[in-house]
């Protein structure tokens, strides 16, 4: 029950950060991570190796954190936003440069995630997780191919009207030009009406539109098809053998999150600290063991659980192209919430 | 001296109401008038699209058009609201009327009870309907296995959900001004009432809501103004498929990185709000007035 499981990760981290004030002689760490996204056993091995005390604060949306960082709110140390929103971050001042090269253990990042396009020579960001965003389909109610962008925008029988998807534009709109086979972030009206048509036509199989609460409507049978990120598909699947992560040939939409520090972060060094600490194998696998996602630190695989290396969710079939989102102009942005709006309206 | 004195008294309220109400109104309204920068917040050019936003849209191809989207979201807000406010009243003046009658002792343990709900936070209140209303949920388990029916019936992710999640939210806040209007309702006219050989019904709509309607109203206020911006129970009750003005708002702050637009509707809500009041004190105040007479 995903729904206990967070409660108790709140509590968790409720009683993790209690613990830390009391023992708070080396200072504190404002950490600003996705909900359900930070491993409670990694924050409490950090607090104990470095005496630094640790105060977690959660976001559901890149969107969410670009505006909580532009409304000055800062006071956080870490911030983890996925790598499309970096060169937003950057170009609009909103993080301090690390310059990762010069740091322990830079040369541990695996090489096509070292020095990536959206921060070239990784001055202000190091990689934390990466994955990809796809859906899960209950095998035990539908049986036929899952690997089908059809399945969950024109659902066949068995799954009509027991589709849910997420309730953020970007990732419905992304995952809908990628089944069209369109270019992501596009500012071309015809293209964008393509999507909004393809939306409209899935909406009467759309039970919710909904971020939260993914694994227990997936596990209780609540939903049959889910979009969903590769991570939280095989932590599902774990409760449920019978889901499925589907790869469809078109491709799946890809991200890669990045650990970067906010400008006016009150305890820097701290959050460097943290990042040196990211960077050892042993601790960054013991994040993915806990979230189920791939990360980009070479010799974290020998640190993994078992059923977590070779999992079909994270090891995308040869030849399915991985799509990365990209920094999208105001236009295109404009675009995506004239579709969601229609949609929702 | 005495001057000095009557604006030392004042200071805190003053403060309260310069730095919790005007300080952030000026803002939403000046956001307003000013052009959205590229990756949300504010560029300091002015301009009233905002405004003209709410009824003249671009299309996707860029054409101006008349456009009923937004209205579309205020009446569902608006008539969500309503249903919320005629549930609360059904279901919250009976339970006034009920607690008012008990013995004083009584009184505030059944009030306590109505103020329990409120120790938990409202999600999670929420999410257990969920698990209430949904296809595999409590009540259809139940109705499947007493073999009363055998598809389950679809409850949750449907506008009688959404108006289910938002009476329980608010009836507190309808039982409990009814509570004080009725407590202070003199007996001795109900009495009299009944000497004059009404029936019970008569006693009652002729005695007793004409008595308690100041707590019907501000019930009434105190339901409506909170369920129009409502946006948790129309989120994971409703499905979230139909935008409700709350969402809306939150939307253009978030992803549609529209922060003039977001304040401007944040005006055009208060304001109508604000004249809703006005007409109701209005009204009030004549209704006394031609009691007195």
């Amino acid at each position: 029950m995903s729904f206990n499981r967070k409660t108790l990760f709140g509590l968790a981290s409720a009683g993790l950060g209690l613990t830390a004030t009391i023992a708070s002689a080396d200072g504190e760490l404002q950490l600003y991570n996705w909900t359900d996204y930070t491993s409670p056993e990694l924050i409490e091995k950090f607090e104990e190796e470095t005496g630094i005390s640790v105060t977690l604060d959660t976001y559901d949306s890149g969107e969410t954190l670009l505006a909580k960082l532009q409304s000055g709110a800062a006071g956080y140390d870490i911030a983890i936003p996925t790598h499309n929103f970096v060169p937003i971050l950057i170009s609009e001042g909103l993080i301090q440069p690390i310059n990762a090269s010069e740091l322990d253990g830079y040369d541990r990042i695996v090489p096509n995630l070292a020095s990536p396009w959206w921060d070239e020579g990784n001055v202000y960001s190091i990689p934390w997780h990466w994955g990809t965003t796809s859906f899960t389909v209950d095998t035990a109610v539908y049986s036929g191919n899952v690997d089908d962008y059809d399945v969950i925008f024109n659902p066949p029988e068995e799954l009509a009207g027991q589709v849910a998807m997420f309730k953020s534009p970007d990732e419905v709109i992304t995952m809908a030009q990628v089944a069209l086979g369109l270019p992501f972030c596009s500012e071309d009206p015809n293209e964008m009406q393509q999507v909004l048509d393809l939306l409209m036509g899935q909406k009467p199989d759309v039970k919710t539109y909904n971020s939260d609460g993914i694994l227990e409507r997936l596990v209780s049978g609540d939903v049959s098809v889910h979009q969903n990120w590769n991570g939280y598909s095989l932590l599902a699947r774990k409760e449920k053998p019978s889901l499925q992560y589907a790869f469809p040939e078109e491709g799946v939409v890809a991200w890669a999150d990045s650990l970067v520090v906010p400008k006016g972060a009150p305890n820097y060094d701290n959050a460097i600290t943290f990042i040196e600490f990211m960077l050892e194998p042993e601790n960054i696998a013991i994040q993915s063991n806990s979230s189920g996602y791939a990360n980009g630190i070479t010799g974290s695989e020998a640190f993994m659980d078992e059923g977590l290396k070779d999992a079909a969710e994270l090891s995308p079939p040869e030849g399915t192209p991985l799509k990365f989102i990209e920094s999208c102009s105001p236009k295109a942005v404009e675009l995506q919430n004239r579709v969601w709006t229609a949609l929702l309206k | 001296m005495e001057r000095l004195r009557h604006y030392t008294g004042v200071l805190p309220a003053t403060f309260m109401i310069v730095v919790f109400m005007l300080a952030p109104l000026t803002i939403i309204f000046v956001y307003s008038f000013l052009t959205p920068g590229d990756y949300g917040g504010v560029k300091f050019e002015f301009s009233t699209e905002a405004y003209t936003q709410l009824l003249f849209q671009k299309n996707l191809f860029d054409e101006v058009e008349f456009d009923t989207s937004y209205l579309t979201i205020a009446f569902r807000s608006i008539w969500v609201a309503t249903v919320a406010v005629v549930g609360s009243l059904a279901l919250g003046f009976p339970a006034a009327y009920y607690i008012a009658q008990q013995p004083e002792s009584r009184r505030n343990t059944l009030l306590l009870l109505i103020t329990i709900p409120f120790w938990t936070n409202l999600l999670i209140r929420t999410y257990c309907w969920i698990l209430v209303l949904r296809d595999t949920g409590l009540i259809n388990n139940l109705l499947i296995g007493l073999g009363v029916t055998d598809e389950p019936i679809k409850m949750l992710y449907t506008e009688g959900a959404i108006a289910l999640g938002l009476v329980y939210t608010y009836v507190p806040f309808m039982v409990l001004p009814i509570y004080a209007a009725l407590e202070r309702l003199d007996k001795r006219l109900i009495e009299a009432s009944r000497d004059l050989y009404a029936n019970r019904w008569t006693t009652l709509r002729h005695v007793t809501l004409p008595l308690a309607s100041p707590g019907i109203v501000a019930g009434s206020i105190l339901v409506f103004i909170p369920a129009l911006g409502a946006f948790i129970a129309p989120d994971l009750l409703g499905g979230g498929k139909k935008l409700m003005l709350g969402s809306l708002v939150q939307l253009q702050f978030s992803a549609a990185r529209d922060w003039p637009f977001g304040s401007a509707l944040t005006m055009v809500i208060m304001s109508a709000v604000l004249i809703c009041l006005l007409l109701f004190a209005v009204n009030q105040r004549r209704n006394e007035g031609g009691f007195q007479h």
